[in-house]
């Protein structure tokens, strides 16, 4: 076997040392009645031929965004990765490292996180952020839990416009919190947020672009939710709208949670991508997660550890302010590396390109007769109105080799008032053949 | 001599300073088109004024993330004994084939029949797992080991609910990961702690004394954070079982049983998986990792959303639930798909035979290590153990070296430390883990070191640990100062 | 002024007419370690002895510290937040954490005097 060294000279040899007769010695103290005695009924080894060769059949059985045209979104987006983002990240000393508990020899990766944290903290225009999350569905259940640390308080209110997932995986995480929780339902009219805040509320979470693709300010919202001493927690399922729209920090959010899989990682049909988490340096201290800080060595050189460890579960367990241990580190340094080759003009580059990719596939779209679209604003999704249930038509673009949206009924399909909607994103990937190709497929299953 | 330069490079460690002070004003490290200028159509909302990022060059960033990385420990650069974290060689095929774009550009979204080779491999994954575990079912969503103890703790209580039994606490040995007690406060258990006995095991007695039918879970792990395999683990499970309650088995340590041992024939009911240990997924500085759950019967129905079925050739993608039994989601979309591709191609190169070769040498070249460094420093619980070896400072006790020390003078002597003051019960305790994936003379090497920071502490050679590490990219860092005045991001008009 | 009493968790008192001014003693900051962060309770707070009032913070360790007596916490450290290494520096002086207004000062019985508390110390060694 390619990976282990040992030989059955090696083996024997050692097995001398320790004082063992054989291997089964090393495992007597489990019971012996459940030892495997044969091999399980899996397949034997194979070399890199043949497990190349089986995985790429699968691969080869899917349809994606690079051999269709593609215009889904929906929380994961088809971005261009630059080449050098792949080739950095594998870099065996970023790839194969642990988590940098011992510092004078991890300081690549604190030096990454602190950047990290650096560009999540100015692109949602908050003061601090944490070195990641899983993704920013679990992210926004941390959040609300986060929220009702600092308020103490025990009432959420979720908004219609939050990503169904999330929505989901806040339930999810606050189900034995003793936290009550106030969903809205999912639709395409603007809901009444503010008339559900009281003073039992501990937040209101919200996200920009919302699910169905809608732009918000909520900078009145967050006076609503700070003069009731609630938090306004900000969702972003969409990290690249942060280059063009007013960042959720400068419409007075206290909390802001991202999905960060647009840079730097694929889509990967679903994972792992990385969650943003940024909040006020007031509420430090009730943040989950781990903080790469600033401080020196004994020489007086600059240098990073990871800080405030008493918040986290191998030092206060039980009392932790989450159980989150592995987070997303690499996805991190990806997303780092892909921002840190935009920068500031490259970003609102990027950002301008996908509205503009998006406005195009909408104009061709709505051309359509009996399609129209709800939303008044949008960055790079939108939300079209069918005049036939959406699932069918996206199975039927799908049989012609188009991947065409998301029929929102994905979601909530007993809901039949979503049932004609569908979502459809553009990005800088997509191509004037693709909306053309997409406008045509559409145009003729309507017809 | 000075030992500062004037640039402050040092030969290979070069001084990297932080990408915004790289900023160059204006550049930009992507060429891409020109917006057509099309008017905007934001409903209203305001465009955004700056952001603060630097503008760097490709050659920059290139030389920038490279010279960071050289200041990283690594699994590809040196054995890195990391108890319970399992640091094994991570084979370069699996992240040859992740980067497939079947698999890379595929959308979670996408119409389920678009994406049957996505639905396979999990499927594919979901079955050798279910096979070396000897469980019932798995469920693949969760985003790591924490993330699955807390899926396997919510089918419990879900379990428990269905039955009309509202448990209240959770027993947790007091070796146990910290994870273990942060996800039984957040399923809103009481957490309380069962001793171990002077064998490093559960203290049985004291877990019957705590068992009662107020108890959801004990939450094991198995091999335990001592390295030793608990013998007593099926009258822990038959007693568990019979007063109503479950074991849960935190699977950390799952890579020195791997077809060795099913922890279903053990009477676990549940146990997160780390793809990321076991299955060689590579930690990249800190994740991302993936902890799949195996089940057992009673649990399957709980798990949470989705699922993936068969239905005679077609793999179905199950988001809802028909009878309403499923605890929920945990995540957004189905699961951490790049670290499946990975772990099972690794798992079809090693095979039934070749993983429990795997379990076979990492338990070899632990007790190895164990046999080698025994006398040197202290066993506090003997041997055999299982894939990892627990000593402490104990036998050190007049030289005035720690752990902390040894640690620190290991980094100079070129390797990562072990775990360190982990497990609890043990004080001053080193866990270390080599793997399977050591030669022999690379544990030779490492136990050389051992044995000579051992020797040299009994000298009385204080200036060789105390001003450890003096040979690292940094010499210690003052934790302290970072805690008591945090700063957690870099600002522009801070003096650099 | 009182004498000061400890706890066998490492509190002390000092009860000047019916406030107390609780810390922890010399031997707990030695034990933690650097102190770089102490979360105090808020003013007006009712405890119950034994009840959690504090938690003392070291880089890698966080310890409860709490109330030796009942009563109504009538003043925090604050000065703790900018500087929490007085808790190290001076344990019983500048790095006191509150002071609490007893309900009952018969519950000082239950602490140890100096002595008492050397003794213990020297059994725990």
């Amino acid at each position: 076997m390619r990976y282990l060294p040992l030989t059955d000279s090696d083996r024997a040899a050692m097995l001398e040392v320790v004082g063992a007769r054989s291997i089964d010695d090393l495992y007597g103290d489990v019971p012996q009645d459940v030892w495997c005695e044969e091999l399980l009924d899996l397949p034997l080894h194979q070399g890199e031929i043949e497990v190349e060769r089986a995985l790429s059949a699968m691969a080869g059985r899917n349809l994606h965004g690079a051999n269709a045209p593609f215009f889904l979104g929906c929380g994961a987006y088809r971005h261009h990765v630059p080449a050098a983002v792949d080739a950095l990240i594998q870099r065996g000393e970023f790839l194969t490292s642990y988590t940098p508990y011992q510092p004078e020899i991890s300081q690549g990766t604190l030096q990454m996180l602190f950047e990290f944290q650096t560009m999540v903290a100015m692109l949602t225009g908050m003061e601090v952020a944490n070195a990641s999350m899983y993704d920013g569905a679990s992210a926004a259940a941390e959040a609300v839990l986060m929220a009702s640390r600092v308020t103490r308080r025990r009432r959420a209110v979720v908004s219609g416009g939050l990503h169904p997932h999330y929505r989901d995986t806040v339930a999810t995480y606050v189900r034995h919190a003793d936290l009550d929780v106030v969903t809205l339902p999912t639709a395409v009219e603007e809901t009444d947020l503010e008339s559900q805040i009281d003073g039992s509320t501990a937040c209101v979470i919200v996200q920009t672009p919302d699910f169905f693709g809608r732009l918000h300010d909520f900078s009145a919202l967050a006076e609503s939710c700070h003069s009731a001493g609630a938090l306004l927690v900000v969702a972003v399922s969409e990290v690249v709208s942060l280059g063009l729209l007013t960042p959720p920090g400068e419409m007075g959010a206290d909390i802001v949670v991202c999905e960060g899989q647009s840079l730097g990682n694929s889509l990967g049909f679903g994972g792992p991508y990385v969650g943003l988490f940024a909040t006020r340096i007031r509420h430090v201290r009730q943040m989950p997660g781990r903080l790469a800080g600033e401080t020196v060595d004994a020489d007086g050189r600059r240098g990073w550890v990871l800080t405030l460890s008493t918040r986290e579960q191998h030092i206060r367990r039980e009392k932790a302010t989450s159980n989150i241990c592995t987070n997303s580190g690499l996805c991190a340094l990806a997303f780092t590396i892909h921002l840190a080759l935009l920068g500031e003009a490259g970003l609102a580059r990027l950002a301008s390109l996908n509205h503009e990719a998006a406005q195009r596939t909408m104009e061709r779209l709505v051309a359509i007769e009996g399609v129209s679209t709800p939303n008044d604003g949008f960055f790079n999704e939108f939300t079209l109105e069918l005049p036939r249930p959406a699932r069918d038509v996206v199975d039927g673009l799908a049989e012609r080799g188009i991947l065409g949206g998301v029929p929102v009924s994905r979601f909530e399909p007993e809901n039949g008032a979503l049932a004609n909607l569908m979502l459809v994103a553009a990005t800088e990937m997509t191509t004037a053949a693709e909306i053309d190709t997409l406008g045509d497929a559409l145009q003729e299953i309507l017809s | 001599m000075s030992d500062v330069t004037s640039g402050g490079h040092r030969g290979l460690v070069m001084d990297e300073p932080l990408l915004f002070e790289l900023d160059s004003g204006g550049h930009c490290g992507v060429d891409l088109p020109e917006p057509e200028g099309k008017a905007r159509r934001l409903g209203g909302v305001k465009e955004r004024q700056s952001i603060g990022l630097p503008g760097v060059s490709e050659p920059e960033v290139i030389r920038h993330f490279t010279r960071l990385s050289q200041k990283n420990y690594a699994i590809d650069s040196g054995l890195y004994p990391l108890g319970s974290c399992t640091m094994k060689h991570n084979p370069r095929i699996n992240e040859k084939v992740v980067r497939l774009p079947g698999f890379a550009m595929a959308h979670p979204l996408q119409p389920p029949a678009t994406v049957q080779g996505c639905l396979e491999l999990i499927a594919t994954l979901a079955h050798w797992l279910t096979t070396l575990t000897g469980m019932q079912g798995v469920a693949m969503s969760p985003a790591a080991g924490a993330h699955g103890e807390f899926a396997g703790l919510m089918c419990i209580r879900a379990a428990l609910t269905a039955r009309g039994d509202a448990r209240r606490r959770i027993l947790v040995p007091e070796s146990a990961h910290g994870t273990n007690p942060a996800t039984a406060a957040l399923c809103d258990y009481r957490v309380d702690t069962v001793p171990c006995d002077a064998r490093g095991r559960v203290d049985l007695a004291a877990f019957e004394r705590a068992l009662d039918d107020d108890v959801a879970a004990l939450m094991l792990t198995n091999p335990n954070t001592c390295g030793l395999f608990e013998t007593d683990i099926m009258t822990i499970a038959d007693m568990l079982h019979s007063s109503g309650a479950f074991l849960y088995a935190d699977g950390a340590n799952f890579n020195a049983i791997v077809g060795r041992v099913r922890p279903g024939d053990l009477g676990v009911d549940a146990m997160h998986i780390n793809l990321h240990k076991t299955f060689s997924t590579p930690h990249g500085g800190g994740g991302p990792g993936s902890g799949p759950v195996v089940l057992c019967e009673e649990l399957v129905p709980f798990a949470p959303l989705p699922r993936i079925e068969a239905d005679g050739d077609v793999w179905r993608l199950i988001e809802h639930d028909s009878d309403g039994l499923a605890f929920g989601r945990l995540r957004s979309f189905h699961g951490q798909m790049g670290m499946f591709v990975r772990a099972l191609a690794y798992m079809m190169s090693h095979g039934a035979d070749g993983l429990r070769q795997v379990a076979e040498d990492a338990v070899l070249n632990a007790n190895y290590v164990l046999a080698r460094l025994s006398g040197a420093y202290n066993v506090p619980f003997p041997g055999p153990c299982m894939h990892e070896c627990l000593f402490d400072d104990g036998n050190l006790k007049d030289t005035g070296i720690s752990t902390l020390d040894i640690a620190k003078a290991m980094i100079d002597e070129g390797y990562h430390p072990m775990t360190m003051y982990f497990p609890l019960i043990v004080h001053g305790a080193m866990l270390i883990e080599p793997t399977e994936t050591e030669s022999r003379q690379s544990i030779d090497r490492f136990c050389d070191v051992m044995v000579h920071l051992a020797e040299e502490a009994r000298k009385g050679n204080q200036d060789l640990f105390h001003g450890a590490p003096r040979f690292a990219p940094w010499r210690r860092l003052d934790e302290t100062a970072a805690a008591r005045r945090p700063v957690l991001t870099w600002a522009p008009d801070r003096p650099a | 002024m009182g004498n000061r009493l400890y706890s066998k968790e490492h509190e002390w008192i000092v009860v000047d007419d019916d406030v107390g001014t609780v810390g922890i003693s010399d031997y707990a900051q030695e034990q933690l370690g650097d102190v770089v962060f102490v979360e105090l309770p808020e003013s007006g707070r009712e405890v119950a002895r034994n009840d959690e009032l504090c938690v003392v913070e070291s880089v890698k360790a966080a310890s409860e510290v709490y109330a030796p007596v009942s009563g109504e916490v009538v003043e925090v450290n604050d000065a703790l937040g900018d500087d929490p290494a007085e808790v190290n520096a001076d344990p019983y002086g500048s790095g006191w954490f509150v002071r609490i207004r007893l309900a009952d000062a018969g519950e000082l019985d239950e602490l140890m005097d100096e002595d008492a508390y050397g003794e213990y110390l020297s059994e725990l060694a």
